[in-house]
């Protein structure tokens, strides 16, 4: 198998007429573990829902190639069947779908007409899926996200993320509001999927999760671009320092913040 | 306001002629001739926002004899499909004469009385006498007076005091005769401290071409009585309907609607439950999908009279190609229905340019101690659901077609024959998709 390749040169992005993102550069590899740090509002998701293709995000340029191939060509939809996932900090409800159908329908999307997975063989996988993860056997049957707890929607999102195994995964602060326990059964299932195979780009403000999902390399973004790169030991001393101590370091001014 | 409509295609001669060729008792066919006289001068219901002047109620041929076999292997096709998959409680009407049924001995036995209206109106004359139009007056309007008039089909479900029945009763109402017009009067009593599940399929087959429906059904739940009623109407598109589904609840009487208004063509319905007694309770649920070029105006009606009554509304609706549907959602709440809940919300999805759907929520409080609520909205598919479903891989068209699904999902579910089930759900692929 071929090791999956990501490349984002220089991407710019506005919302709503509003630079965010100015100048974001990024090489990723699968089976490495990328994390990136930053204080509130330094643009981080806008990168991840600029990669996904959410509407409301406008690449004004730059470029962001998978395997060699211009996602920012793509449709939302496309850019999935390319290999792409993002795990969403805040994902949609849709009722009346339940959470099985909804992830068969998405898996025979990937394999194409003809090629759908045997009904058998999609029980088996998620209920291996689910056990890992330590989720109910009623999930399946529930209604997607609908009256999930906030711990059991980030759940899903890594649910989601096994049984669709991308090339790449963004997980958008999948930490946040997470207990302890919630956040050991992400880790595990992040881990799982480690391999040649599979990268990982994990957005987050904290330096707790990266004890149980060791990343391969740290980044630190500050107003709209990546301003620092090291090993997890960076995490580290962004725990200890803060992120005032990092500007200072860095010489960077603590000038405008824009909405994440 | 009253509107000028077309005379009517029929006279007293006539009607006389057809309720003696049925052996109809005398007091049935002089509700015949009473409803004949209001339907000359009474005018057409006036449903806000939606002109109905030019839609042929009136226009059908209501003397047909079913071409149907008795056997359940020569019944139609669509018919077969509904049928429950293990012998049921099933009445079946083709071109609304009765073609075949099944009640369970048991329940015979316990007093259950299901059966066809005709043979109702001659066994048990007297029973049906005392519920035939009492929910629903004949002179409400031309469409109730008409369907005294010619009224050429119908189903009597009387369940005697302290029985309660969970297997469900079923109707299956299949028409194919062209030009033809079903005019079924369906009655369901539940006596004191009863339960019972009912549900109603209507079916039409192209040939009926330029056709009419005018259905009137009365539930009546006595004290403690708990209803469960389902219906899935499937109509051509040329065939115009008018559908009357009215209750009256006892004291803590309960009733439920699971309502798939799903025909093709223009459609005028009115559902109004009664919470007469205290306690009574009432929780409606209904969906249709308009398409086409097809009109459609839904009214829910809920008045509570008595006290520490409760009402839930549910309507969800999506509108396709360019059709047109209004829904009025009205809860009124009388003096004295203290302690009442009513409760109601509608929701339209809009999936084309050309189509158009109004929601009216409607509260008329007379009472201070009571606790109401609307919310209604019209609106396109949720873009964020959109990019979530998509960002999984899943093909904008699919991605729509599984919210729109869904979001019509919740009163699928509640029907209680899986058969109807799959029914409804096969309806709601079919229009949207």
């Amino acid at each position: 198998m071929t090791i999956p390749e990501l490349k984002i040169n220089d991407l710019h992005v506005s919302v709503e007429g509003k630079s965010i993102v100015k100048g974001f550069d990024l090489d990723m590899k699968g089976g490495e573990i990328h994390a990136l740090m930053g204080p509130n509002g330094t643009g981080k998701s806008t990168v991840a829902s600029a990669l996904m293709g959410h509407p409301k995000y406008e690449v004004t340029s730059g470029e962001a190639l998978l395997d060699g191939e211009n996602l920012l060509d793509m449709a939302v939809d496309e850019r999935a069947r390319a290999g792409m996932f993002l795990a969403m900090q805040y994902p949609s409800e849709v009722s009346g779908v339940t959470n099985a159908d909804f992830l068969r329908t998405a898996i025979n999307g990937r394999r194409g007409e003809g090629n759908e997975i045997p009904l058998m063989k999609f029980i088996k996988t998620l209920d291996k899926k689910m056990q890992m993860l330590d989720m109910d056997q009623s999930f399946a049957e529930r209604y997607v996200n609908e009256g999930f707890s906030g711990g059991e929607k980030k759940r899903n999102e890594i649910l989601q993320l096994m049984m669709l195994e991308p090339k790449f995964a963004i997980l958008d602060e999948i930490d946040s509001g997470l207990d302890i326990d919630a956040l050991k059964w992400v880790a595990k299932g992040v881990n799982a999927m480690r391999s040649e195979t599979f990268g990982c780009l994990i957005i987050t403000h904290y330096q707790r999760l990266l004890n149980y999902i060791r990343p391969d390399k740290v980044h630190i973004m500050m107003n709209g671009r990546i301003v620092k790169t090291g090993g997890p030991e960076l995490a580290l001393q962004l725990e200890k320092e803060g992120y005032d101590g990092m500007k200072a370091e860095l010489g960077i001014k603590d000038d405008e913040t824009v909405e994440a | 306001m009253s509107i000028q409509v077309k005379d009517l295609p029929f006279d007293a001669e006539e009607i006389s002629k057809f309720a003696e060729k049925r052996n109809e008792p005398k007091w049935f066919s002089d509700i015949r001739l009473k409803g004949l006289a209001h339907a000359e001068e009474l005018p057409l219901p006036a449903p806000e926002k939606t002109r109905i002047a030019d839609w042929n109620f009136t226009h059908f041929n209501y003397q047909i004899r079913s071409s149907a076999g008795s056997q359940l292997s020569e019944l139609p096709q669509p018919v077969q499909k509904v049928m429950p998959r293990d012998a049921g409680n099933v009445l079946i009407h083709v071109n609304g004469v009765p073609v075949y049924s099944h009640v369970a001995e048991h329940l015979k036995e316990q007093g259950v009385i299901y059966t066809d209206l005709a043979t109702a109106i001659r066994e048990y004359g007297e029973l049906v006498a005392n519920y035939y139009f009492k929910t629903t007056p004949i002179d409400r309007h031309r469409l109730t007076a008409l369907n005294a008039a010619v009224v050429n089909g119908g189903t009597f479900l009387y369940v005697p005091k302290n029985v309660t029945i969970s297997e469900p009763f079923q109707t299956v109402y299949y028409q194919d005769a062209p030009s033809s017009g079903l005019v079924a009067h369906t009655l369901v009593v539940a006596e004191e401290n009863s339960s019972v599940t009912f549900v109603e399929s209507y079916l039409s087959d192209q040939a009926v071409g330029e056709g009419a429906a005018n259905i009137v059904d009365e539930v009546v739940a006595k004290a403690n009585a708990q209803v469960r009623f389902g219906a899935v109407d499937e109509f051509t598109e040329q065939m115009v309907t008018y559908v009357s589904r009215q209750a009256e609840i006892a004291r803590d009487g309960r009733i439920q609607w699971a309502l798939g208004q799903m025909n093709d063509g223009n459609t005028l319905s009115e559902n109004a439950t009664n919470l007469e007694g205290d306690g009574a309770a009432a929780d409606i649920k209904a969906v249709s999908v308009g398409s086409g070029s097809q009109k459609q105006n839904f009214d829910n009606y809920v008045r509570h009279v008595g006290k520490a009554t409760q009402s839930q509304l549910l309507v969800r609706a999506a509108q396709m190609d360019a059709s047109n549907s209004i829904f009025n959602a009205r809860t009124k709440i009388e003096r004295g229905a203290s302690g009442a809940d009513g409760e109601q919300t509608q929701r339209v999805l809009m999936l084309s340019d050309q189509a158009r759907g109004d929601a009216n929520p409607i509260l008329l409080i007379d009472e201070y101690d009571v606790i109401a609520g609307h919310a209604a909205s019209v609106g396109r598919v949720d873009p964020d659901q959109l990019y979530y479903l998509m960002s999984r891989g899943i093909k904008q068209a699919v991605a729509e077609k599984l919210i729109v699904e869904g979001f019509l999902a919740p009163i699928v579910d509640l029907l209680p024959i899986d058969t109807v089930r799959d029914q409804l759900t096969t309806l709601i692929e079919r229009k949207v998709g």
